[in-house]
């Protein structure tokens, strides 16, 4: 306990003596402002446009199109993982759409989205969702299909319908890399609205870096790239609670070992 | 052998397995022909490849049959059916359900009820000695706790038939022992007809009624030894004479089917 808390205090100083070196660093060199500001103008700005309420709106409006984009896109996925996963008909006339989809960096579909859908809530949802889908897709599919021979044979020799093999094996066989695939569909999720913010948006986080970055406000583009790593952090970690939770018969290595097969997912 | 007596639990008839079509296939099951009695314990021992899994699959209806029958109380087996327990190598529990969980699967599938199953369950556990682990996950448990728990699960839907293949073969030397012990006293207790797949001599012997030798290439049957020894057996008989012309006579007749090569 004494350990972890002595690690955690060292690891604070690191990053304070950073912190502390970039502040002289940028004051004895002086770089102006608009190229690299120092950490106290960065917490400045932070405070500003928290006190001001700015910050809030845009955090909360980036969060509603990513948490409704996760949300549209991890249901999709499994929806359509699952019937690939079973049907080996399905997965023959999806297959050439899957790959070229799989290859395509989906956020280059950005522009053409806010073409379709305008500037409002809609075109960033529905990025959010593409960029969020292939993960737990590609996760679902590999999941539901690593079921052991054995166990299959169990069920069968039980006289266990399809259906029955699928609710009581596969699918929970799967919660591993379903939840590895979530893990990183939330976190694609945010740089997809993030990304078609960029494009086109009257308002959210990426927008707002975009309209600091027009008026050579590098301090606030820090500030909110502070935001949205903390905002990423706290997503994550809503995911892994809910997978501990759940997968508390898992083990360890099964979940490091499944990181592998979601890089298939790509942004 | 042969013709098909009352009171048979299983019949297999001329029974062939091929894998494989065309002129040359692979023969797993050459005419395959035995009965096993109401109650009897039967041990299959053979080498690994002489197709003794292969028939247990058929057996268990995970496998169609390319020619013959199998029958189970006179009707044939061409499925899986419910009145099968099978216990397998490995324990192949789900990890995601507990002790309780595991053993009430057949009856989750097969919708028997929770409820009425939950004595039966509990005598069970009992019974193999795992009193107290009904809320344990199976990760918790010991390589040897775990197949007494999968042999619950085998056995708590009430089956005409247990099929055993190899199932102790994993555990070390000294559990496997006793587990064979308790089984046979889990045996006693119940009187399931039993069909049980080893490699080891001394553990068909020691266990079986009755002991068919399977040689491989092609899978048949070499030889049948009632076994004549009183139960219950305790590990000791395996030091007396008439346990070791048994296994003699085991082990002459996988010589002779180029089992032991």
């Amino acid at each position: 306990m004494t350990s972890g808390l002595r690690g955690l205090a060292l690891r604070l100083l690191c990053v304070l003596a950073v912190l502390a070196v970039w502040e002289l660093l940028v004051r004895a060199l002086s770089i102006p402002a608009y190229i690299l500001p120092p950490p106290t103008a960065i917490l400045t700005a932070l405070y500003r446009g928290i006190v001001s309420t700015l910050y809030i709106e845009h955090i909360w409006i980036t969060l509603t199109e990513t948490l409704l984009g996760f949300m549209v896109g991890t249901a999709l996925a499994f929806a359509l993982g699952t019937v690939v996963a079973l049907s080996r008909r399905t997965e023959f006339f999806l297959y050439p759409f899957i790959v070229m989809f799989q290859a395509m960096p989906k956020v280059a579909l950005a522009p053409l989205i806010i073409v379709w859908f305008g500037l409002g809530l809609t075109s960033k949802v529905l990025n959010a969702a593409l960029v969020a889908f292939f993960p737990l897709m590609v996760n679902t599919i590999v999941g539901l299909r690593s079921a052991e021979e054995d166990r299959i044979n169990l069920m069968r020799s039980l006289a266990a319908t399809p259906l029955q093999i699928f609710w009581m094996l596969q699918l929970p066989n799967a919660l591993p890399y379903i939840f590895a695939g979530l893990e990183i569909a939330m976190i694609f999720a945010l740089i997809g609205a993030i990304v078609a913010e960029f494009v086109g948006a009257q308002a959210g986080l990426g927008m707002l870096i975009q309209s600091m970055n027009f008026s050579m406000d590098v301090a606030g583009q820090f500030s909110v790239l502070l935001i949205l790593s903390i905002l990423g952090l706290i997503l994550n970690s809503i995911i892994v609670g809910v997978r501990r939770r759940v997968l508390f018969w898992d083990e360890r290595e099964k979940a490091e070992a499944r990181q592998t097969a979601t890089t298939g997912g790509g942004i | 052998m042969g013709e098909a007596l009352n009171g048979d639990a299983i019949a297999v008839r001329h029974l062939w397995k091929r894998f494989g079509a065309g002129t040359d296939p692979l023969v797993a099951l050459q005419d395959i022909d035995f009965s096993v009695r109401d109650g009897e314990f039967v041990s299959i021992v053979g080498p690994s490849g002489c197709g003794k899994s292969t028939l247990l699959k058929i057996l268990a209806g995970l496998l169609p049959a390319s020619h013959g029958d199998a029958l189970l109380r006179g009707t044939p087996i061409d499925g899986p059916r419910r009145d099968i327990g099978v216990v397998f190598q490995s324990p192949v529990l789900f990890p995601w359900r507990s002790v309780f969980g595991n053993v009430l699967l057949p009856a989750d599938v097969q919708r028997l009820g929770r409820e009425p199953m939950r004595q039966r369950a509990f005598e069970l556990l009992d019974l193999v000695g795992l009193k107290g682990f009904e809320h344990r996950y199976p990760w918790q448990l010991s390589g040897g706790m775990q197949q007494r728990v999968a042999l619950v699960r085998a056995l708590i839907h009430d089956p005409a038939l247990l099929l055993m293949d190899e199932p102790f073969g994993a555990l070390d030397a000294l559990t496997r022992e006793t587990m064979n012990v308790e089984l046979q006293r889990i045996w006693l207790e119940r009187r399931k007809t039993v069909v049980f797949i080893t490699h080891s001599t001394s553990e068909a012997v020691f266990l079986g009624d009755r002991v068919l030798v399977m040689t491989p290439r092609p899978g048949r049957i070499q030889d049948v030894l009632e076994i004549g020894l009183p139960r219950p057996r305790s590990l000791e008989v395996m030091n007396t004479e008439a346990f070791g012309v048994y296994v003699q006579r085991i082990r002459r007749a996988l010589n002779a089917g180029g089992g032991l090569e």
